[in-house]
């Protein structure tokens, strides 16, 4: 006899084992979501600035060069990822532009992930929606799928630059 | 697009839990499916066929669970926070489709376990939206046009 013996007192169908995982894999799944969606976190173009090799704004840039020129916020700019079938987007575009309205220098920007698979790709996005906080110098600095609450975009978006 | 869509919603826009309880009913019908002996297998698999088939030909707000939760469950809850989108939803029961259509197949051909396996993979995302109101078969748009 090897491995474990896993019938119970009735042995369950192939059918039955199915169902168990199937409902297992999705609660899992469901959990994981409800806590890491909205929840920004710091993004690969966040590191320290050195002199000999001035930081290239990969990710306003690849906005830009999909957009055309637009405004970038002087503090931040809320970058939102959206598509057609998307029920949580219009809950994050309220809460972004409320975010926008009430924060100085912060501008929220939406973009139709449909029209614009180049950047989709070039950014790696691959929910909807995404958002991307951008720093007053085009760099990216978090990003959060899913839809965040008010409190998790404020902790985002970086503190006011004193020198400036 | 993604403005006239959400133009359209604020208008006509649905009732979140109306999808997620219709989700719910579909996961009663695939739990039959997958649990039942055949030949109640087989209805149960039609059956559900059926209803995703009307809920992406005709709309989520024309699907026999509409006129359920619109009957039996609405006047019971009170107003929703807010309206939804009906196309998101729309397009999911689509995707339910495509999976119950390889299982009615293969229960059809006899591959008893693709066929299963198709309901199981289909009961995750009507188990997602259920409990969770989160709605796996829109996020596969994206990643279709992605990739495709």
């Amino acid at each position: 006899m090897t491995g474990p013996d896993l019938r119970f007192n009735s042995p369950m169908s192939t059918g039955a084992w199915v169902a168990v995982v199937a409902i297992a894999v999705a609660l899992a799944f469901g959990l994981f979501r409800m806590l890491s969606d909205g929840r920004f976190r710091g993004t690969k173009e966040l590191h320290v600035p050195h002199e000999d090799h001035p930081r290239e704004p990969h990710a306003w840039d690849a906005v830009t060069d999909a957009l055309g020129e637009t405004e970038l916020g002087a503090r931040a700019t809320l970058v939102q990822f959206s598509s057609a079938f998307c029920a949580p987007c219009r809950a994050t575009r309220r809460i972004l532009a409320d975010v926008a309205e009430i924060v100085p220098g912060v501008v929220h920007l939406e973009v139709d992930a449909e029209h614009h698979l180049d950047l989709v790709r070039r950014l790696d996005i691959l929910r909807t929606p995404t958002t991307l906080v951008i720093d007053g110098g085009g760099f990216e600095i978090a990003r959060a799928s899913g839809a965040p609450r008010k409190e998790q975009v404020l902790s985002a978006i970086p503190a006011m630059d004193l020198e400036s | 697009m993604s403005e006239t869509s959400s133009q359209t919603a604020t208008q006509t826009g649905i009732d979140p839990r109306g999808p997620q309880f219709a989700a719910a009913l579909t996961v009663v019908v695939i739990l039959l499916a997958l649990l039942l002996p055949q030949p109640w297998a087989l209805v149960a698999t039609v059956i559900q066929t059926v209803l995703f088939a009307i809920g992406t030909g005709l709309g989520v707000q024309r699907t026999p669970h509409a006129w359920l939760f619109k009957k039996f469950v609405r006047p019971r809850l009170g107003a929703p926070d807010e309206l939804e989108d009906p196309a998101p939803p729309r397009f999911a029961q689509g995707v339910g489709l495509a999976f119950l259509v390889v299982a009615l197949a293969a229960y059809v051909l006899g591959a008893t376990l693709v066929a299963q396996i198709a309901l199981g993979l289909a009961l995750v995302a009507a188990v997602l939206n259920a409990v969770f109101r989160f709605c796996l078969g829109c996020e596969i748009y994206l990643l279709i046009r992605r990739f495709a």
